[in-house]
Order: C-alpha cells, then sequence, then structure tokens
C-alpha cells in the first residue's frame, strides 16, 4: 500500500525560494503624502496592479517609524507580490531605497519614482504607469508550478464574531490549522486582546518555557496598556456587535477565537507586528484585534493566504492575499453571501460534521492558493493599515 | 435539533441555538425550565450561579456573576462582569470584587 499523495497547490517560485498564491505589481506610497498617485498607478493595472495606500510614513518617531518602514519593506519581498514600484515624494522620512532593496534582496524588479523630482501629479503618474506597464508584461510571463502544502503560511483570523464563531468556523479553522502544520506547513495567530483569557491554553502547547513566557508578556502588556486608558475593555472587547451576537465578556470570546489555532499545534513562536514568519506550526503575532491592522501584519509576516471567519459577516481584503471568509451564521451565509466563500451553518444543525466542514475549508485553501479568486478579490476589497501605538508628532 | 449546545460538562450555561421562550422546558443531562426569553446565540443559566461565582463556558471560566443567576435565566452583559482589562476598576480592587460593579454602558445599537 502506497502513502496518500501529499496535499498540492499551483504557485509562483521566487527566486529567492519562496512561493507565492498571487503575482502581484505592488505600487508602494513611501508615505500618505502619495498615497492618491500610487492608487491611480495602481488602477491602470488592476487587478495584477494593486497599491498600499496608507496614513504614515512621516511625523512618526522611533517603534511607530521603525514599524511602518518595515511593514511597507516586507511587503515589498512577500512572495505574493513579483515586482514592485516605490512612489515616493521627496522629503519623507520613510526611505524609497529601503523599500526597492527589500524587493530586490528577494529578487525581483523594483523601480522607484519621486514626485517632486519628476514635477508633479500628472509627470509622476504618466511616467509611473510607464515603468509599471513594463512590469507587467514582464509578470505575465511568469507560471504557476507545482508546490508542496509545507510551503504555505496561513493566518488564521475572525471578525465580526457571534455565538457560531466559538461553535463551528473556528473550529473548523482550527481543524485546517493543524492538518496544514502536521503536513509540515505554518499558521499565524494574531489579536492579542482576544487571546486575553485563554493564554493558559495556548502557552500549555509551548515546547518550551521562554516561548510560553513570551506569549504571557505580549497579553500582560496589551492588557496593561488597555486598563492604562482607566476604562473597561468591553468598550471594544467584545464589540457592541459582538455583545448583540450574544458574546458576553473577552473572556468568552477568546476562548471561542483561538480554537482557530489549532487545537493541538504547537505554540513555536511569539513574533512582533509584521516580523517574518520563520518556524513551522503556530506563530502567534503581535497585532491588534482591529481587522485591517492585523490581517496587514500577519501578511507582513508572510501569510500567503487569510482564513477568516465571521458570525456578522465583514468585507475584509487584502492588496497582495486573498481572505478566504467562512461562517457559520446561515443567515449571514445568505444576507451577506456576496463576501462569504463558505458557509459552514449546517455543523451547528447537525448536517454536517466539523471535519467534513474543515475537509472542504481544506480544499478551499488549496484552490485559492492555486488560483481562484476568493470572494474579497472578486470585490476589489484591498485594505491595508499600518499598527502604530503613538502619536503622530 | 436541540435548541441548545453545551459545549463542557464543566459548564453552568448553555447557548441557545434558537431564540427561548419562557416556560420552555430543555432536556438533556442538566434538564432545566427556561425562566425568560432568551435570543438565538446568547446563553442560559442550567443551574443557580451564586453572585461572585464564576460563569463557565468551553470548560473555562468567562466571567464573574454580578448577582445571583437563577436557572433557565439569561446571562449576559447585564448580571456578568469580564474579569480582563478593567482599567476602570480602582487599583486596589481586585476584579474579583465584580459583585460592586455598575451595570456597562448600553449598547448604543449602530447599525
Amino acid at each position: 500500500m502506497t502513502a496518500a499523495p501529499r496535499p498540492t497547490f499551483q504557485g509562483y517560485r521566487r527566486p529567492d525560494g519562496r512561493v507565492g498564491v498571487r503575482n502581484h505589481l505592488l505600487v508602494v506610497p513611501t508615505v500618505i503624502c502619495s498615497s492618491v498617485v500610487a492608487e491611480r498607478i495602481a488602477a491602470a493595472l488592476a487587478p495584477i496592479g494593486t497599491a498600499l495606500p496608507h496614513t504614515a510614513g512621516c511625523g512618526q518617531l522611533g517603534p511607530d517609524m521603525h514599524t511602518t518602514h518595515e511593514t511597507l519593506a516586507a511587503y515589498c519581498g512577500h512572495a505574493n507580490v513579483g515586482a514592485v514600484l516605490v512612489i515616493a515624494l521627496g522629503c519623507e522620512q520613510v526611505v524609497a531605497q529601503h523599500l526597492a532593496d527589500a524587493a530586490r534582496r528577494a529578487g525581483k524588479p523594483a523601480h522607484i519614482v519621486a514626485i517632486q523630482s519628476e514635477g508633479g501629479t500628472v509627470r509622476a503618474t504618466a511616467r509611473g504607469i510607464e515603468i509599471a506597464r513594463a512590469l507587467v508584461a514582464e509578470l505575465e510571463q511568469a507560471s504557476r508550478e507545482t508546490c508542496d502544502i509545507s510551503e504555505l503560511i496561513l493566518s488564521v483570523k475572525c471578525g465580526g464574531s457571534d455565538y457560531t464563531s466559538g461553535l463551528a468556523s473556528n473550529p473548523a479553522l482550527g481543524r485546517v490549522a493543524d492538518r496544514l502544520v502536521d503536513l509540515g506547513g505554518a499558521a499565524v495567530l494574531g489579536e492579542i486582546a482576544e487571546i486575553m483569557g485563554a493564554e493558559h491554553l495556548l502557552a500549555a502547547r509551548a515546547p518550551n518555557p521562554d516561548t510560553a513566557r513570551r506569549l504571557i508578556k505580549v497579553i500582560n502588556r496589551v492588557e496593561t496598556d488597555a486598563m492604562a486608558l482607566g476604562l473597561d475593555i468591553r468598550g471594544t472587547q467584545p464589540s457592541p456587535g459582538n455583545i448583540r451576537g450574544g458574546l458576553t465578556t473577552i473572556e468568552e470570546k477568546s476562548l471561542g477565537a483561538t480554537h482557530k489555532g489549532g487545537e493541538r499545534t504547537p505554540l513555536a513562536d511569539v513574533v512582533g507586528y509584521s516580523a517574518p514568519i520563520t518556524r513551522k506550526g503556530l506563530t502567534v503575532m503581535d497585532t491588534p484585534g482591529l481587522d485591517v491592522e492585523s490581517v496587514t501584519g500577519m501578511v507582513g509576516g508572510g501569510a500567503q493566504v487569510v482564513v477568516f471567519t465571521t458570525g456578522l459577516g465583514t468585507p475584509t481584503g487584502n492588496p497582495i492575499a486573498p481572505v478566504i471568509k467562512i461562517t457559520g451564521n446561515a443567515r449571514t451565509a445568505d444576507a451577506m453571501h456576496d463576501n462569504i466563500d463558505l458557509d459552514v451553518s449546517g455543523v451547528l444543525d447537525d448536517k454536517e460534521t466539523l471535519e467534513a466542514a474543515a475537509g472542504r475549508l481544506f480544499a478551499e485553501v488549496l484552490a485559492v492558493a492555486s488560483g481562484r479568486d476568493a470572494a474579497a478579490e472578486r470585490l476589489g476589497h484591498r485594505e491595508f493599515a499600518i499598527h502604530r501605538r503613538n502619536p503622530t508628532i | 435539533m436541540n435548541p441548545v449546545i453545551v459545549i463542557s460538562e464543566r459548564d453552568n450555561v448553555a447557548t441557545a441555538l434558537e431564540a427561548l421562550d419562557a416556560g420552555q422546558a430543555i432536556a438533556g443531562t442538566v434538564p432545566f425550565l427556561v425562566s425568560e426569553p432568551i435570543p438565538r446565540g446568547h446563553k442560559v443559566a442550567m443551574r443557580a450561579i451564586p453572585a461572585g461565582a464564576s460563569v463557565v463556558k468551553y470548560g473555562n471560566p468567562i466571567g464573574i456573576a454580578t448577582r445571583e443567576i437563577p436557572p433557565g435565566a439569561h446571562v449576559h452583559t447585564h448580571n456578568v462582569a469580564s474579569a480582563r482589562g478593567r482599567g476602570d476598576l480602582p487599583k486596589s480592587d481586585p476584579a474579583a470584587d465584580a459583585p460592586r460593579l455598575a451595570e456597562p454602558p448600553a449598547d448604543r445599537g449602530n447599525p
């Protein structure tokens, strides 16, 4: 008897050895001031062209400036990106060359257009579109090849949660995460506030005391930061919509949310926002609970695919990674069918087992990784937001 | 289909999979009578939970009862406080003193 064939997907093998599931031309503004020009250039080459409009890049000191720089650089080097065009203003803090270098280190072409030296919006946009057209022509030569499942880093995420999230969609996703890790892949879980109350379950899966200590340390920091505001975290965790949906406390939300990181996968690592995910197994990333900031950070860390569970329904996408939506709420699957990729509500009325739902989700991940558009991509959802913790100066 | 789901045998609350009516009898290992309407997705007490005791779901504490919760009652923000992220409490006041908490602000019902 021969072993079952290993699951594979069709991906883009990059010069640095990593594998992408999309082949985007990324148009990156260094600063908020060049965001509109970057968006116009990307729109002219959509959907291969995609921009990273953001509100940072200047007026930031210390850790926030570092996070902005490193997040933008991480997207430039990301395996889902085939070529990079950096749109600078000229006087900002973020260094355009640093972003272009991140792309070139990963073996991909990168160019810079600066609005001040190009002579204004009209000239910079025209010059950018000209370069972008040439880069897209190059990208269109690339082809997909068969890649092993172990090349995948899967971001697991939930948002707009209700009582169905902890009972159906998160446990189904957790089983996919466990299976992926069994096969040599990696998963990343963010949203530190939504581990609060369930950290003992994750810490128990750490292979050594140091990893467990780093998890507890980051959770304590987030709880201390929240408490320093002198308020009850229940104003935001759970959110008003979560509370209407039946979730009473952050502990309850966390216990349901943490299921999506698997039931047995070892806790391999704890990393900072947008930092590279280098270990197989489950990595916890220090991201806030705000959906778009959280997805932005986990994709920055290297996740090529995001699976996002929702109870109430939400449209969030990402500029370079497919975001697959699954729900355990039959009403949401119907009412927001354009946003939802997979309905697992059958788990709650005994029409489907969790194992069967997880099997469908696993197949969906492989199909989307191989090129099928997720609903968020079809709808043009490309939300992007870099986390910041300090004031703008 | 059972109208409620109990996740762990350690739990003292069940989750309503459909809206429950006052007087409805719930079968199971811990049978009880629903004492007030419970919206779909919300929790109902399976047994009495004394003020100050833990409310348990997923086999783990999810908060502290701020008043005695009789069997069959709705269990939500009006009678359960979180023990985490409580920057509103005086530093000297351990979260375990939750029964003395004020009601949380009402949901403003944003669409």
